[in-house]
């Protein structure tokens, strides 16, 4: 059956210019992050890094990261850190201009904040996904909300403060923070971990743009026009 | 051109892009590059931030002798060829003095045994590397703020140049030797220690004997091992190839603290 669609307003300005200045910094921090990685090729548990002593969780003879996925290419701490620490910068400037954003927008209570209905269809969300059936609506579906929540509220929150909790300055000012995540080392394990959480996120949320209609999906999060289909979900 | 020579220009172009790609940000390993340079500039925010949150007197975490659960990890040099070094090394640094030099009142030139008499400060912290490991350790010294005093600085000193005995990099010119430099607020702040002591026991040559700068809120690259001279300075230029530190001079952070 044939149905009806409409184009409907659904991402604000805000919502837009953030999201591509995080896929922008995303990439250089998630690129020169793995640099940083290979200058030091292993992951601990704790305060400290064992040499003396065995904490390590994941650890490399060599660096493991091949060329093509570091920013630079060869071997440099140095330019990695400097390119990494910008849009470290950038990045937490979005977050904090999108939260603002997105409270008084509404956007974050509206669209966002998982609700208890959302829990409640979620089964029925989750059949329709492995079913490739997917809803065209002004809002976001459970899964797809609850997706979002994770990344929004848990993984770049996760990203800025483990960030934070490696660095020696910081830890004069806020000492409880590193405490919090049980060590440095555990800290610098948690970033990269979060560092994966937010690759796979991408992988998917690729994956979901290709099945949902690319270009309908593009154009939303570029123009922030979107064509809905009626009867779907508003 | 036919359809099958355009095809093969078109797949190799395509191919070469999507190689070079991988290298297009290369140009950024230039110290000199504009790009660069400008994303340098966050290094500046980032110092103005902590330091503003932090507060010049903030101490960095301190930690129980339980925590301290292996060596000192060396890194760097951890066995200076230079003579000058090894002569004074072989004598057990009975000869070695330390010269307190630039905008002081009373330049100072102090022995080991001058500087153990100084007020002693022990201290457990946790040493990170740039490269990203962590290490427990108990650290011994004078405070550099003792012997800071008993120079007298002009109010013209902006900087504390480290001038190290190591030649860390061998070059056409000549070697070249570590060299670090802090700013008077890390240079008075209560944690920074010349040490001399390490677990308990004398600074191991390893670890930077006789004498080493410990700079507990910035990264293990700022504190000098081998220190021959304290230098105060308005400006850096002169030093080095004027970044204020032998890793600054290739690319490093000066303000290492992030």
């Amino acid at each position: 059956m044939a149905r009806q669609s409409n184009l409907i307003y659904r991402h604000t300005i805000v919502t837009r210019v953030t999201h591509w200045i995080w896929a922008a910094s995303l990439f250089f921090l998630m690129l020169t992050g793995l640099q940083i990685f290979n200058a030091h090729p292993a992951l601990y548990v704790g305060e400290q890094s064992g040499f003396e002593f065995d904490n390590a969780i994941l650890k490399f003879g060599a660096p493991p990261i091949p060329g093509w996925a570091t920013i630079p290419s060869g071997q440099d701490l140095a330019t990695g850190r400097v390119i990494h620490f910008f849009f470290a910068w950038i990045f937490l400037g979005t977050v904090m201009i999108w939260a603002i954003g997105a409270i008084l927008s509404g956007h974050f209570f509206r669209d966002l904040l998982p609700r208890l209905k959302d829990f409640r269809s979620l089964t029925k969300d989750i059949v329709d996904h492995l079913g490739f059936r997917f809803s065209h609506g002004r809002s976001y579906g459970p899964l797809q909300k609850l997706s979002y929540a994770v990344v929004l509220f848990g993984l770049f929150p996760l990203m800025i403060f483990t960030g934070l909790a490696m660095s020696p300055g910081a830890n004069a000012a806020l000492p409880w923070l590193t405490d919090a995540f049980g060590g440095r080392q555990t800290a610098r394990t948690l970033h990269f971990v979060g560092m994966a959480l937010l690759f796979a996120f991408f992988i998917v949320h690729m994956a979901m743009i290709v099945l949902a209609g690319p270009l309908n999906e593009l154009r939303a999060i570029i123009t922030g026009y979107y064509r809905a289909n009626e009867g779907d979900p508003q | 051109m036919n359809r099958r020579r355009f095809l093969r220009t078109g797949l190799l172009g395509g191919g070469s892009a999507l190689l070079s790609g991988c290298q297009i940000l290369d140009g950024l390993m230039d110290t000199n590059n504009a790009t660069r340079r400008f994303m340098e500039k966050a290094n500046r925010l980032t110092m103005v931030t902590q330091r503003s949150l932090i507060g010049p007197d903030a101490l960095a975490p301190e930690f129980t002798r339980a925590d301290i659960r292996q060596g000192q990890k060396p890194n760097g040099v951890i066995a200076p060829t230079d003579l000058e070094y090894q002569l004074l090394a072989a004598d057990g640094f009975r000869d070695y003095r330390l010269e307190v030099m630039g905008s002081v009142r009373q330049p100072l030139s102090l022995s080991l045994d001058q500087l153990r008499n100084m007020p002693i400060q022990t201290q457990i912290t946790r040493h990170d590397c740039v490269e990203g490991w962590s290490c427990i350790a108990e650290w011994t010294g004078v405070p550099l703020a003792r012997v800071l005093d008993m120079a007298g600085t002009y109010n013209t000193a902006r900087y504390a140049v480290i001038h190290c005995m190591d030649t860390i990099e061998q070059t056409l010119s000549g070697g070249v030797r570590y060299y670090e430099s802090i700013d008077m607020i890390d240079a008075w702040h209560p944690q920074t220690i010349l040490a001399y002591g390490l677990n308990g026991a004398d600074l191991p040559e390893r670890n930077g004997a006789p004498l080493r700068l410990r700079v507990e809120r910035q990264l293990g690259y700022k504190m000098a091992k081998y220190i021959r001279a304290i230098e105060l300075t308005d400006s850096l230029s002169a030093y080095g190839r004027g970044k204020g530190g032998y890793w600054e001079d290739r690319g490093y952070e000066w303000y290492a603290g992030i």
